[in-house]
């Protein structure tokens, strides 16, 4: 039978307004089975997110939705988790929002490890205002605002999470259909910090002027791309040059914010 | 020779800004602002515009950019619309408080939340007290001539000036205007000029932090404290209105348009009534008073091109003896009233005869202000004969 997706989407919200080929509909459709698989109270989850096409995709969901400023996605997420340490709290939203004007805020959730779950839609450009380069286009890509190549050098958005302390961070792509949700479903499931990377695609403004003749050439980048963790641990750097590593790339146990920060307000009061 | 084209208002906004030989732009994109500073990026790429493209990641950082290109001594640019503009609020009030002459393109557009990409005053009437001279454009030939002009103000007053125009209405749409040749251009604008430019020979240390009372400086010259210094921003800000009166002289000599910088009048002359608004719906309220004209009544339209500084004795002069302004406008003092028809009431307040005067909101977030809404609006208030409080127009829940 095929999965019920429409009993999570808030009555009357679609079409969505998503390109064909856009990766972040796979991404939402994983995001709902790592919910049902951790059988999350709809009323008790937050599904946050800053502006940007992949910003668009909890305003679909049947959740506790707050759309904000753009890049603020963390920031009120951490918000509405101080408040609410009860409520499971998940951030959705592309490389531009998260780590070009939201960066900020991005790195200091990961060093807090507040127990947030962090769905990066990396698709390597800036979709909603027509393509100028983010963070992570890769150095050399034609985007509208580098016409002749993007001289920037980009940033690793895992290794950026690890580095500033999220406890849990996890790569896939949106070519893995499965492996989203699962990685998602341990992201919510795991207390602390998780971000979750998905290698996405923007066939409107990224492929196009970056000589993806269709959805399909995107899509069989990741295909051709990810290499899982295990079997990276026994390749050379040079073969791993331009790859995709996928699965858990970090896991740790760590206090979470919320709670130590119970505990301070414990010890305060002399209990 | 200037040249005649058919193009865009984004880019007729960036023509200008290339004209005017700026060397630094620092960018965010964001709608409707995005073609302008594509533009100029893909410029600067092809090597026909010799300048440098800084594509931040975010406008407080293209702000922050532009600031520091200025204090180096470049001539630094930069566009937004709405939160982009509004993201910039703190370095808006240092670029003038630090009396850098920036010039930046606001394409108005709707704050969120909740979001909206259409066009209103909102974002630039949120931003009026940083300090900025804001100036509005009607169409494409104003856009291009104010951008030009507005490089020369900023650099001769040392205050940092914004360009508004509207989005989609003027950024997106498709006008003929005339474009001078560069070399004349060059020439009008100048050189940058910024006498406290960073330099190694003679270091300064700019913005230092000030104490409430003035106090001597290293070298034992006796300087202006906080009060002082804001004090000369509000000064200068006040003679930049004259300073723009004389740079548009200059520029109708040479370029044969302007001559009504401040306040531009239309069919006035005679005019009972006075329609008062700011950017393209002044030109909309044109259709208006023709039509009220035929009709036989005496109206005519204000254009508030400058809202920062407020011209004060110019819109005394210009409405004091009339029967009756109405104003129309496309953002507010939330908890009060429009924020130009308040300042225009202030300006007023002390005239012994005094007009009557009517305040409209329309057009939030791109509400359609259609002509004949205008018109009834209008001629409502003609027959009320009386003060109107900021009025609601076409609200429809
Ligand atoms: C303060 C502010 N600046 C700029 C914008 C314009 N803007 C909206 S979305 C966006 C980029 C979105 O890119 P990304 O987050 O990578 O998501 P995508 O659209 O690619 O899914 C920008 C620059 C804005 N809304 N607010
Ligand atoms: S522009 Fe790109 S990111 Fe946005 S919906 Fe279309 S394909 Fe997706």
């Amino acid at each position: 039978m095929a999965y019920d997706y429409e009993k999570s989407i808030r009555p009357g919200k679609l079409p969505h307004i998503w390109c064909p080929g856009c990766g972040h509909g796979i991404i939402m459709k994983g995001l709902i089975r790592a919910m049902d698989t951790c059988e999350l109270d709809r009323t008790q989850t937050a599904i946050v997110s800053g502006i940007g096409c992949a910003s668009r995709l909890p305003g679909y969901l049947d959740a506790c939705t707050l759309h904000t400023a753009h890049g603020r996605a963390a920031a009120f997420a951490t918000g509405v988790k101080m408040a609410r340490p009860d409520m499971n709290v998940i951030v959705v939203g592309g490389d531009g929002d998260g780590t070009a004007i939201g960066g900020n805020h991005f790195i200091h959730a990961c060093r807090r490890n507040i127990d947030l779950t962090y769905i990066v839609m990396n698709n390597h450009i800036y979709g909603m205002t027509g393509g100028q380069f983010s963070p992570t286009t890769p150095t050399g890509a034609m985007a509208s605002t580098t016409p002749y190549g993007n001289p920037d050098p980009t940033f690793d958005i895992s290794k950026l999470a690890i580095g500033a302390g999220a406890t849990f961070v996890a790569r896939t792509t949106a070519y893995h259909a499965t492996q989203i949700d699962k990685l998602i479903a341990e992201g919510i499931r795991h207390k602390g910090m998780a971000v979750i990377e998905i290698i996405d695609d923007c066939p409107t403004t990224y492929g196009r002027r970056n000589k993806f003749r269709s959805v399909v050439d995107m899509m069989k980048r990741l295909k051709d791309n990810a290499v899982p963790v295990a079997a990276a641990s026994k390749m050379s750097p040079e073969q791993l040059e331009g790859k995709i590593l996928t699965g858990v790339l970090f896991k740790e146990e760590r206090p979470e914010y919320t709670a130590t920060y119970a505990e301070v307000i414990k010890k305060a009061q002399g209990a | 020779m200037s040249r005649k084209l058919i193009d865009s208002g984004n880019n007729a906004a960036a023509l200008a800004a290339r004209l005017a030989g700026i060397d630094v732009v620092a960018a965010y994109p964001i709608t409707p602002q995005t073609p302008l500073t594509e533009k100029l990026s893909d410029w600067v790429a092809s090597g026909e515009l010799d300048a440098e493209y800084v594509a931040v990641e975010s406008e407080h950082s293209a702000l922050g950019v532009c600031i520091g290109a200025a204090a180096a001594g470049a001539r630094a640019f930069t566009a937004t619309s709405a939160n982009g503009l509004l993201y910039m609020s703190e370095q808006l009030h240092w670029a003038a408080g630090a009396r850098l002459p920036l010039v930046m393109c606001v394409v108005n557009r709707g704050v969120g939340a909740p979001w909206s990409v259409w066009n209103d005053h909102q974002d630039a009437m949120s931003q009026r007290d940083t300090g900025w001279i804001q100036l509005f454009c009607r169409d494409h030939q104003e856009i291009v001539d104010t951008v030009i002009k507005a490089f020369r103000l900023a650099e001769a007053v040392h205050i940092p000036v914004m360009v508004n125009y509207d989005g989609y209405y003027l950024s997106h749409t498709y006008m003929p205007f005339e474009l001078p040749e560069e070399s004349e251009a060059r020439a009008f604008v100048g050189p940058y000029r910024y006498e406290h430019a960073l330099d190694p020979d003679h270091p300064e240390n700019l913005n230092s932090v000030t104490l409430p009372d003035p106090r001597n400086d290293s070298e034992g010259n006796l300087r202006g404290g906080y009060m002082d210094i804001r004090h000369n921003l509000q000064q200068e800000l006040h003679r930049s209105l004259d300073v723009l009166e004389e740079i548009d002289a200059e520029f109708n000599r040479t370029f044969g348009r302007g001559g009504a910088p401040i306040l531009d009048a239309y069919r006035t002359e005679d005019a009972v009534v006075v329609l008062v608004a700011m950017g393209s719906l002044a030109h909309q309220l044109r259709v208006v008073t023709d039509r009220l004209r035929e009709e036989g009544v005496a109206v005519g339209v204000m254009a508030v091109q400058v809202y920062r500084p407020f011209p004060a004795r110019q819109l005394v002069e210009a409405l004091a003896g009339r029967g009756q302004v109405l104003v129309f406008e496309k953002g507010l003092s939330y908890g009060h009233q429009g924020a130009l028809f308040t300042d225009l009431k202030s300006v007023l307040y002390a005239q012994p005869e005094r007009p009557k005067i009517g305040g409209f909101i329309v057009g939030l977030g791109g509400r359609v202000i259609e002509t004949e809404t205008l018109y009834q609006q209008v001629r409502e208030a003609l027959d009320e004969g009386d003060d109107v409080a900021s009025r609601w127009v076409g609200v429809q829940l």
